[in-house]
């Protein structure tokens, strides 16, 4: 059975869910009760859960994560909101020093299965630290798993998952497609599968949360005008990375580009790249290339059209990996 | 209620409080002594096993004896505690074998003992951090409608972080049963009080809107008090209170640390005199509740378990390479699962 609904929704949906069904799921975060979050996830639960389980907190990130931690040491499995991905630094240090550590500190004795719920990305033509892409602090950090849906099917069961996950996880909501409707019904690939969402021949686009849209308008593009076949592959998980599904894919394309909207210097899209051409070597047939943002600052919102990887810009990338 | 509730004077003199006071039997007395003369013990040892090599570091808690036994004997079995790094005392009260914190000075593990079997987390070595952890364990404990407390230590430098005052803020907003347990040893390594304060530190409790207490911090039988006052109240559900333990550090911050470089012999002096084991020893040996042969028969246990301790200690085994990889994740994570078979193909190659 399935049912349309937006990303939001189905995130919506997963909370209200896993509440019902496990008692000890708390949701946490600045704003998140009486007005439902400022894009509205988490609306109605306060009303169904009350003051114990829908903690509208102190506007403290650190007191956010920190405590979670410690209700996690109680028995509890705390969701927690960071409002926006640039307000996620004053937690920062509970979260790597912390959070990631604690299960290796303590010889596996102690789990913290905390889901960190934090809407990322640009595109909606906000103010400064609303748009970051901040993937990249959290999958340099071991003890974190890292993962982003970019839809709405995708959104309501992986989130479903890691809630259930006894790991701590990064849970990076595309904020610009909270929005796009989709189907929600049944997925088959667990939390840490990549997916290949659009099959092809020529080219592999890696890309993942708000990108996976803009690479699929692009190889449609491509493939209406210039009769290029792109294969997209939507990662999904970005710490552990599912390599076996991307070298399968490079080894049948021979070209690849990674595709994100963080800055291209020491992203996620550099580690790509490495383990692509360390592993797919005699199989590429010209340099991995990555598409994303240049070594500045978010910019002013009349900007980020240009800051932002586009259609034309990856099939840019796409033209010169295939020597065009 | 005096500005510094003290029930035992420096020379051993038993005073009384209207508010906050504690009725001890002999028996109790003797334990508390036995406690603090066990622990500095411990203490002295762990410091010389570092200055051998058999420690990479160790923080003294001498002349913390009575802040941390006095807390430490003041919780019950199902309130829950956490530590700095330098909690040793507490540990012992809390049935945690001294071996085990050894272990992690040793660099044998980050970690040592299981919190719940304990109920005493593990130390967090970034200073502050644990207080909040402490306020959300609070708030499980409200959750669960449980009837017990939490207690966080820290020290007089972490009252400068952000993360203990928005501890003090979380727990005062959610009426958390938490009892925020500050040892102000003066010291913060090199940086004195006035780095961190205008005002006594206890004094801070008011603006966040609870209870604060300045307690002599080197007198067991003031600190044991008002710590069962704090417990009390908390889990009683009145909410958090902060008690400051006003104490001194008389040796290094760590074995790496060299204190001559900026604080005057004077000052320890001054100290010295305010012994938190000598005053207990004159209150027993004076009020008749202990002899001279109680007292030599201590020390004998203290030395028996200073050679244990060294014994157990150089005995520790270095974990293999492959525990490295072992508890990162509590699932399976399939970059530490390539990355840990490549170490043992390598080291195996050897």
């Amino acid at each position: 059975m399935t049912e349309l609904l937006t990303l939001a929704g189905a995130l919506n949906r997963a909370l209200a869910d896993a509440m019902q069904e496990d008692g000890t799921v708390l949701m946490m975060g600045e704003d998140v009760g009486r007005l439902g979050g400022v894009f509205r996830v988490t609306d109605g639960l306060h009303a169904t859960f009350g003051d114990a389980r829908v903690i509208d907190t102190p506007l403290s990130e650190s007191g956010i994560i920190g405590t979670a931690i410690g209700l996690a040491m109680r028995g509890f499995r705390p969701v927690c909101e960071i409002q926006f991905d640039g307000f996620v630094f004053p937690a920062v240090d509970q979260i790597t020093t912390q959070l990631a550590k604690h299960h290796f500190r303590s010889d596996g004795r102690t789990r913290l299965p905390i889901t960190i719920r934090i809407p990322f990305g640009g595109g909606i033509g906000a103010v400064e630290h609303h748009s970051e892409s901040i993937e990249a602090y959290f999958t340099h950090t071991a003890g974190l798993r890292v993962v982003t849906p970019s839809h709405a099917r995708d959104g309501y069961q992986m989130l479903r998952q890691a809630i259930d996950c006894d790991d701590p996880v990064i849970f990076l909501e595309p904020k610009r497609r909270y929005w796009d409707k989709a189907e929600v019904g049944p997925v088959s690939e667990g939390l840490f599968q990549a997916r290949i969402v659009r099959a092809g021949t020529d080219a592999t686009l890696l890309c993942y949360g708000p990108m996976v849209r803009t690479c699929l308008e692009a190889a449609g593009v491509a493939d209406e005008e210039d009769q290029v076949s792109l294969e997209v592959i939507d990662l999904r998980s970005l710490s552990p990375l599912d390599l076996d599904t991307i070298f399968d894919s490079v080894r049948r394309t021979g070209h690849c580009v990674v595709v994100h909207e963080a800055p291209v210097f020491a992203g996620l899209g550099a580690e790509l790249a490495a383990r692509v051409q360390q592993e797919c070597f005699f199989d590429l047939e010209a340099p991995v290339l990555r598409v994303g943002a240049p070594h500045a600052p978010y910019p002013p919102s009349k900007l980020e059209r240009f800051y932002l990887p586009d259609v034309n810009r990856i099939l840019d990338a796409v033209d010169t990996v295939r020597g065009m | 209620m005096a500005e510094l509730l003290q029930l035992l004077t420096p020379e051993g003199e038993r005073r009384h409080d209207d508010e906050i006071d504690v009725q001890v039997s002999g028996e109790e007395l003797r334990g508390l002594f036995r406690d603090m003369v066990l622990v500095r013990r411990f203490d002295t040892e762990a410091h010389a096993l570092q200055r051998q090599g058999e420690l990479g570091l160790w923080p003294p808690l001498l002349g913390q004896e009575a802040a941390q036994v006095g807390a430490g004997r003041a919780l019950n079995p199902d309130d829950f505690v956490f530590p700095t790094y330098r909690e040793h005392g507490v540990a012992w009260c809390r049935g945690v074998d001294p071996v085990r914190l050894l272990a992690l000075f040793r660099g044998v593990t980050h970690g040592g003992y299981d919190p719940a079997e304990y109920n005493f987390a593990l130390p967090t070595i970034v200073i502050g951090d644990q207080t909040l952890h402490a306020v959300g364990y609070a708030m499980g404990v409200q959750r669960d409608g449980a009837e017990a407390a939490v207690m966080s230590f820290f020290g007089d430098g972490a009252s400068s972080q952000g993360d203990v005052n928005e501890a003090f803020v979380w727990a005062a907003v959610h009426d958390a049963p938490v009892v925020f347990f500050c040892q102000n040893n003066q010291w913060a390594i090199s940086q004195p009080l006035s780095r961190q304060t205008r005002i006594p530190l206890y004094r801070r409790a008011e603006g966040f809107g609870f209870p604060g207490i300045r307690v002599d911090g080197n007198d067991v039988l003031a600190v044991l008090a008002v710590t069962r006052w704090a417990l009390a109240r908390a889990r009683a559900g009145h909410g958090p209170s902060l008690i400051e333990a006003f104490t001194y550090r008389m040796g290094a911050h760590t074995t790496s640390d060299d204190p001559t470089r900026y604080r005057v012999e004077e000052e320890l002096e001054q100290w010295r005199l305010k012994d938190p084991i000598e005053r207990v020893r004159a209150y027993l040996l004076r009020s008749g509740a202990a002899d001279a042969a109680f007292v030599t028969g201590l020390e004998q246990e203290a030395d028996a378990l200073a050679q244990r301790l060294r014994k157990e200690c150089r005995a520790l085994p270095d974990p293999p390479p492959q525990e490295m990889f072992t508890h990162i994740y509590a699932e399976p994570h399939a970059l530490v699962t390539a990355e840990s078979a490549w170490w043992e193909e390598y080291l195996g190659d050897d």
